[in-house]
């Protein structure tokens, strides 16, 4: 008796001390837990929305579980051992079909309205092609012909547990989009492979980027900062694994990065006149893989066959330097593996394509060749 | 009638066959129920321990036990295992067991039918679970398998999967077929439609879904075959095709789905709510009614799974609109249900507190259903946690906490024996408590931002992913629990009176429990 009364305090205590310690880290940041009210007039209006349903649906959980627990505990065997025999009554079933009806006719037209906001479709001030791939983002600035790849820029040992993680743990990527404050942004979201679909809380935006199709949002982002969000559309592996970062800047800061965009595409091109040694084009190579090929050929080049085949060892990586090429540029119908002719520059697809037949012993037993810069502008002239 | 009842007199008391044999070629209504249930058992175990990988995987930030591929298999496969293994094969199954029995007949109306249209549901699932072994592995594209992840982007395992879904579709009709024959064609004389338990009431709405729907998604599924190995290009939009007709059709078949996984429930929780508050059900003509509603208007929401595909305004404020309307009946139910226990004279025996649990948690459920069909809202709550939790609430404390209350209610009559009470409160309160502690937290991740189907994620939502977890593992381990209360009634206990519990009306109370391997041989008058 007495053994099983300490155990009860005891367990009891323990579950006190957790509760108070525990939560107060929790508790304290309570909105955490909540939907963000992001920085624009829609993202504003959709929480509005959200805490208004909320507070109906708790009213009316409030009004039915308290009759519900009443009777649970008024009407037992023991208190009422002689049930009632109603079992009909026109009138309040009437009543509780209509009212809950009128409330819902209450949180239709609000909603309806933010929706109607929410799909005006307006041209914006600045237009931005939004293209989901396995398992990145490419940004498209219609108006300044910039365009760039985002993709996770959390280290792998961060993911496998072997060096701690960072504060953005998979909330980062190497280059955000970015976009002036105050000024109405247009996305028009399309996707090259799979279904992906982009979504950033803090804009209230998440549409579907759908391959063959363009659907749009827009934003009017009212605060500099960086937000944060996901891919939300079950795209393969590394679903998870392809964050959407946006930097909100003053429109000065803006317009400098635009042109300090427009500077660095005129440095690649010089580059791609370059004379490349074998080590640099190797070196670089190795950058490149690293950020495009590891999900799925793997670091060690083994891939995860039989989806995505093993670079190290293969005839064509060793022995077949025009097919190599032309794997890369044009991708592989039917397979997951993709174009990459308009993802990497001339430099970073001959390095690229250089490192592989380099790496993992494919230049010892093969024949060693490997690709420049102008291999690469050559392919891409018309043939005739 | 009576002609025919007297040409069958010499097989009226034969018993069951003995061995492995009984079990294969029966046709008893009831053998064939036994087998449904343990079939969903056991799927529900397997699809269980699929649900403990993931969470195990989720407990800490981080890819700890398994690689993001592996992830993405278990995830579909304990969707596709919990909907087509466990929980409609557990509604067929007590629809076997209790059709018949409540309506008077002496069997299902197709015997033979009926052992088909179980004996297909192993070899579906041993063809779908094979897969894992496969080349490439199992499927990884989630339940909803959305093309083109699923055809151009699929592993090789598809084309298994493929025949896997068109088999338990085939098995789905057939049942279904049965079901609808056996209530239009064989209830008791006397017994009208509008006097028919709730329960055969909400299977014969429900056979009518699945008799609807099945075939779409073996349309979708067969559209998908032929992409993949024919050339076609129903779902590839480079071939002019169009992948958003696919999510047409998947949830067109997809939604009422859903209301075949919730309807019996419903049937199931009136009859006991009815029994141990000891009063007659409230508004029995209302029930009716919201179940049809129900199943009319499922058919005209799908395209709220896809607010976030591009839809233009108008389907969108269509979608909402009739959304919105189910909440209508859903609610119309859940106040019949209060009313029925308002003065009653309630005790709290185990199938009281599932069903008690279940009008509780499906409301919750409800409630958060009703919040994702506000189109502006549903776009931050679209494919998060939020979304996981709220089928979640309605699936777990609702078609499956049904289905518990319903063997702790019906065993008696099925085995002859009582079950442990102390031990089936116990298996109640480790669930709930697991159920809750697993499922209310994600809610809160999902609005703090967390998308589903994600191995890993961003630290924020550790704490809660932690809890989560825990509550996961418990409630797994409670069902082991479940398994231990079955097998000790069907082996033994306290002898079950044929009214078995006080307040229970129907005609299934009438024979004597054990229910006799042939029942209502001769139809009962109702009056």
């Amino acid at each position: 008796m007495f053994k099983k009364l300490n155990i009860l305090c005891k367990s009891a205590f323990s579950a006190l001390l957790i509760l108070s310690l525990y939560p107060s880290k929790v508790l304290s940041d309570w909105d955490a837990l909540n939907m963000t009210e992001g920085v624009t007039q829609v993202s504003r209006d959709v929480f509005e929305l959200h805490m208004l349903i909320f507070y109906i649906c708790v009213a009316i959980g409030a009004v039915v579980f308290s009759v519900m627990f009443y009777s649970l505990f008024r009407y037992t065997k023991k208190r009422n051992p002689n049930p009632s025999t109603f079992h009909e009554s026109t009138k309040l079933e009437l009543a509780w079909t209509v009212v809950p009806f009128l409330i819902l006719i209450a949180m239709a037209v609000p909603a309806s309205k933010t929706l109607t906001e929410i799909y005006d479709d307006e041209e914006g001030e600045i237009n931005i092609q939004v293209v989901g791939y396995q398992w990145k983002w490419e940004y498209k600035y219609l108006e300044d012909d910039i365009n760039f790849f985002s993709n996770l820029s959390t280290d792998q040992d961060e993911i496998y547990n072997l060096v701690p993680k960072g504060e953005n743990y998979l909330l980062e990527v190497d280059e955000p989009l970015i976009i002036p404050v105050d000024t109405r942004v247009r996305f028009l979201i399309t996707a090259n492979d799979v279904i992906h679909s982009w979504w950033v809380p803090d804009f209230a935006i998440k549409q579907d980027a759908i391959p063959g199709f363009i659907n749009t949002a827009w934003t009017r982002a009212e605060e500099t900062g960086i937000y944060r969000g996901n891919c939300t559309e079950l795209c393969g592996k590394n679903h998870g694994f392809m964050p959407v970062v946006v930097k909100v800047v003053e429109k000065d800061e803006y317009n400098d990065w635009v042109l300090a965009k427009k500077e660095e595409a005129i440095k690649l091109a010089e580059l791609t006149e370059k004379e490349w040694s074998l080590d640099e084009l190797t070196d670089r190579g190795e950058g490149v893989y690293q950020k495009n090929c590891v999900a799925c050929h793997q670091m060690n080049g083994e891939g995860l066959p039989p989806i995505f085949p093993a670079l190290a060892g293969s005839d064509i990586v060793m022995f077949d330097k025009d097919r190599n090429v032309e794997i890369l540029m044009e991708g592989v119908q039917g397979a997951a593996m993709q174009s990459f002719a308009n993802q990497l520059s001339e430099v970073d697809m001959a390095a690229v394509i250089t490192y592989t037949r380099q790496a993992w012993g494919n230049a010892e037993n093969g024949d060693g060749e490997y690709v420049v810069p102008s291999d690469i502008v050559e392919y891409k002239k018309p043939k005739i | 009638m009576s002609s025919v009842i007297e040409s069958h007199h010499d097989d009226h008391h034969h018993g069951p066959a003995k061995g492995l044999m009984r079990w294969l070629l029966t046709t008893n209504h009831k053998d064939i129920g036994t087998l449904y249930l343990w079939f969903s058992f056991a799927m529900f175990l397997i699809g269980g321990a699929m649900a403990m990988v993931i969470r195990a995987e989720l407990f800490q930030p981080g890819m700890q036990i398994v690689e993001p591929e592996f992830y993405n298999q278990m995830l579909t496969l304990h969707g596709l295992i919990m909907v087509f293994g466990a929980v409609m094969p557990a509604f067929v199954g007590l629809a076997n067991w209790l059709v018949p029995m409540m309506v008077g007949a002496p069997d299902m109306a197709l015997p033979r039918l009926n052992n088909l249209s179980f004996w297909l549901l192993p070899f579906a699932f041993g063809i779908l679970l094979s897969s894992l072994f496969m080349e490439g592995g199992a499927p990884n594209f989630g339940w909803t398998f959305y093309a083109p992840l699923s055809t151009t982007y699929a592993p090789p395992s598809v084309t298994f999967f493929i025949f896997s879904v068109h088999i338990m579709g085939a098995s789905s009709i057939m049942g279904s077929i049965n079901v609808i024959v056996t209530i239009m064609n064989m209830r008791a004389p006397g017994m009208d439609l509008m006097k028919m338990p709730l329960f055969v009431w909400s299977w014969l709405i429900t056979a009518y879904l699945l008799i609807a729907v099945m075939p779409v998604l073996a349309g979708a599924v067969t559209m998908m075959l032929m992409d993949i190995h024919f050339g076609t290009s129903f779902f590839n939009a480079a071939g002019g095709g169009d992948p958003v007709l696919f999510q047409h059709i998947f949830w067109f078949f997809g939604h009422p789905e859903v209301y075949i996984m919730i309807l019996p429930a419903f049937g199931i929780v009136s009859h006991i709510i009815e029994t141990f508050s000891r009063k007659q059900l409230f508004g029995y003509s209302s029930m009716v009614w919201a179940m049809l509603s129900i199943a009319i208007l499922s058919f005209v929401v799908w395209a709220h799974h896809m607010f976030t595909v591009g839809m233009p305004l108008a389907a969108e404020l269509f979608f909402m609109w009739a959304t919105m309307l189910i909440a209508v009946p859903t609610g119309v139910k859940v106040f019949n249900w209060v009313a029925t226990m308002f003065k009653g004279s309630i005790t709290y025996e185990t199938p009281m507190l599932f069903a008690i649990s279940f009008v509780v948690l499906f409301t919750i459920g409800g409630f958060s259903g009703l919040m994702l069909a506000i189109v502006p809202a549903d776009f931050q709550y679209h494919d998060t946690y939020f979304v996981v939790a709220h089928f979640h609430y309605v699936l777990v404390p609702g078609s499956i906490f049904s289905i518990m209350a319903a063997v702790y209610y019906w065993i008696p009559k099925w085995t002859g024996n009582m079950y442990d009470e102390r031990l089936g409160r116990l298996h109640f309160w480790l669930s709930f408590v697991g159920v809750n502690v697993t499922f209310f937290p994600q809610h809160w991740i999902g609005l703090a931002g967390m998308p589903r189907r994600y191995p890993d994620y961003a630290l924020q939502f550790a704490d809660w992913n932690m809890v989560s977890t825990a509550g996961a593992f418990l409630f797994g381990a409670s069902q082991i629990l479940f398994l231990f209360i079955v097998l000790k009634t069907v082996m033994g206990g306290k002898k079950a009176t044929r009214q078995v519990w006080e307040g229970a009306r129907g005609l299934e109370w009438l024979v004597e429990s054990p229910a006799p391997y042939h029942t209502f041989s001769t139809p009962p008058k109702v009056n």
